[in-house]
């Protein structure tokens, strides 16, 4: 009893309760998943397995059967993956096998903690902070174990013994590499707006004086962060560690059942915690509206029912952020490598870098939040890349470069 | 060999350079999808409950075999679908017709419909149209011997979509034994001297000097 009145009960039990509504999210963002992927091919999908299939088979028959929009299908997909077979084919290696779809599951389940889900709560007079740990480095800590997902794709590519899986793999690798950075640079650029790195600092700098978010200050730190946020969790369009159509399944060619299931279940937990920390860096967290104060969501409001208000907002914005993804997955095909390559490091790390040059020259001219300096900074950063862009000679790829220069043609009429 | 004159090489337009940075066209995309994902129809047709509009007269699906107007079987036990059949999972055993006006019956008709490819060659084959296709598709069987329909099960095939589907040629019936002079044997007389006067065209016999081959023996006949 004592103990629950401690910050450390609090956070356990605050773990317990963030881990079920995140592992609820997981269940039903594959769901919603399917869904979307239905809807925007025009299409319906999973609509038949009804949650409680009695109730929709007790209806009396002239409502037809009502099968709940499907929403049972997560119960029936988890049901599933634990009844299938679980092959281990004979060529693995087979520790390591075991290991890597626990280490992708274990990283992307423990990044949360950090997230400062609702501000603080008072409860019989006794303040507790809305946030499982509160390590002074919340921030690296956060994105650290961001890049370890990729920890559990390399082994789990290693171990299968399969070339495409290594392929998948040492794709993720370069990948990973190559988007940390302009991902890192990104945060800096919310590092020296706020000057913190315990997340719920930053929070608080967002909620104060006038509530402009880091949205705001840095648009384009913004778009930065959330391009490199899909391909941190290897979605489409940089899905290219599992690309069906050139690696047959990439790392998870030769997982199966619940082994296969832990990979999925990864991917999209680690897509919830990296859209919580888009929504807490840049998006205000749990403040519902920029640029006004609303009673219940200042930081002062420290009831149950706040508490609950800001985390609802919050998760509201988390599954804002996770239907961006979908939607973006069943928008946009898949880059080429050597495109992905060139938009890491011929785009993103230059404007990031540039974006980052405006917060340092606002940081040094103590302008740093000054709306009308970092916004016009930014325009600036967008100007000079599409001053680049139009200049820059189009992008030669494949066998275009080996063509014999143009023929012309004056008889035939053809320019070319 | 292609002559390099004519060869025409088209380049790819200059992309602008807002559209270089992807987020434009990606934008124009996403509008795309936007409006597929939650302002157009859905195309998919829920089976069980709603079933796509066919045509019944001429899909190929479970078979039936057809009564005569007395309500008898109409097959005649010829074997020329059997014989017809590419799958070979039509069986049949033939026995005496206890009827007057027919030599044969089938005495069991076995077709094994997890067998059968649907093609149809058992309906082109039937002289009597005895034997027919029908509009059902969606037949269930819990083993594979329930899926072997014998003569009764696809008589009842027969009563249950005769409504929709009646039998093509209901005026075939009346068969007579041979060596009665009977309307089927006037019938082909006719026809036999239609196909040998007037027509030079369709008279299959006739060599091109003018001189009349000798017809093929009859062997009906003899
Ligand atoms: S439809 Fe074709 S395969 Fe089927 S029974 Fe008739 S002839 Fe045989
Ligand atoms: S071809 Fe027609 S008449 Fe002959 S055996 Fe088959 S169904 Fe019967």
């Amino acid at each position: 009893m004592l103990l629950a009145f401690t910050q450390l009960g609090f956070s356990s039990i605050l773990a317990l309760v963030i881990l079920g509504i995140i592992l609820g999210m997981v269940a039903y963002s594959i769901y919603f998943e399917r869904k979307i992927a239905g809807w925007v091919q025009d299409r319906y999908g999973p609509n038949r397995v009804g949650l409680p299939t009695l109730v929709g088979d007790l209806l009396p028959e002239k409502y037809g059967k009502f099968h709940f929009w499907g929403l049972g299908q997560p119960i029936a997909d988890g049901l599933k993956f634990f009844l299938k077979e679980d092959i281990i084919p004979s060529h693995v290696d087979k520790p390591l096998f075991l290991i890597a779809p626990c280490v992708s599951l274990i990283v992307a389940l423990i990044g949360f903690v950090v997230i400062p889900w609702g501000g603080q709560v008072a409860i019989f007079g006794q303040v507790f902070n809305v946030q499982v740990a509160n390590p002074d480095i919340g921030l690296l800590y956060i994105l650290g174990v961001g890049s370890m997902g990729v920890y559990g794709v390399v082994l789990g590519g290693w171990a299968s013994n399969n070339k495409y899986s290594v392929y998948g793999a040492v794709r993720a690798t370069a990948q990973m590499l190559s988007y940390e950075i302009p991902m890192g640079v990104a945060i800096m650029c919310v590092v020296l707006t706020c000057g913190q790195v315990r997340l719920e600092e930053i929070m608080a700098s967002q909620v104060a004086g006038w509530n402009v978010w880091n949205l705001f200050y840095h648009p384009v730190a913004f778009i930065i962060l959330w391009i490199t946020m899909f391909a941190e969790t290897n979605r489409t369009p940089f899905d290219l560690a599992e690309c069906e159509q050139e690696l047959v399944g990439g790392f998870h060619t030769e997982y199966s059942a619940m082994k296969f299931a832990m990979f999925f279940l990864a991917e999209y937990a680690h897509m919830i915690t990296g859209c919580a920390f888009l929504a807490v860096l840049f998006c205000g967290g749990w403040d519902p509206i920029p640029f006004v104060r609303i009673p219940l969501f200042r930081p002062e409001d420290t009831g149950i029912i706040a508490m609950l208000a800001k985390m609802a907002v919050l998760f509201g914005k988390v599954a804002f952020f996770m239907f961006m993804y979908m939607w973006v997955r069943w928008t946009v095909p898949r880059f080429r490598f050597d495109q992905l390559m060139r938009v890491a490091w011929k785009g993103l790390i230059p404007a990031s870098l540039g974006v980052l040059a405006v917060a340092i020259a606002g940081l040094y001219l103590g302008l740093h939040r000054t709306l009308w300096f970092t916004l016009p900074g930014n325009v600036a950063v967008v100007l000079v890349s599409l001053w680049v862009m139009s200049r820059a000679k189009d992008p030669v790829s494949g066998r275009e470069a080996n063509l014999p220069p143009l023929t012309r043609s004056p008889e035939l009429g053809v320019q070319a | 060999m292609i002559r390099d004159e004519d060869i025409v090489r088209v380049e790819a337009p200059r992309i602008s350079a807002a559209d270089r940075l992807y987020l434009t066209q990606i934008a124009q995309g996403m509008k795309v999808t936007l409006n597929h994902l939650f302002f157009k129809p859905r195309m998919t047709v829920q089976y069980p409950e709603q079933k796509r509009e066919m045509n019944t007269q001429n899909y190929r699906g479970v078979h039936r075999l057809n009564r005569d107007p007395d309500g008898r079987v109409a097959c005649v036990a010829c074997f020329m679908c059997q014989t017809a059949c590419p799958a070979h999972c039509i069986h049949i055993v033939a026995d005496e017709s206890p009827w007057e006006d027919r030599e044969k019956y089938p005495q069991l008709f076995d077709i094994d419909e997890l067998r059968c490819i649907y093609c149809g060659m058992c309906e082109e084959a039937c002289p009597v149209d005895a034997i027919e296709l029908t509009y059902e598709y969606d037949v269930v069987g819990r083993s594979r011997d329930e899926m072997i329909f014998d003569k009764e099960k696809l008589l009842e095939v027969y009563d249950s979509t005769k409504d929709v589907k009646p039998r093509k040629n209901p005026k075939i019936t009346g068969y007579q034994r041979t060596g009665d002079r009977g309307k089927y044997d006037q019938l082909r007389d006719r026809l036999r001297e239609m196909t040998q006067q007037s027509n030079p065209i369709s008279a299959p016999h006739q060599t091109v000097d003018g001189e009349r081959a000798p017809a093929p023996e009859n062997k009906e006949n003899a």
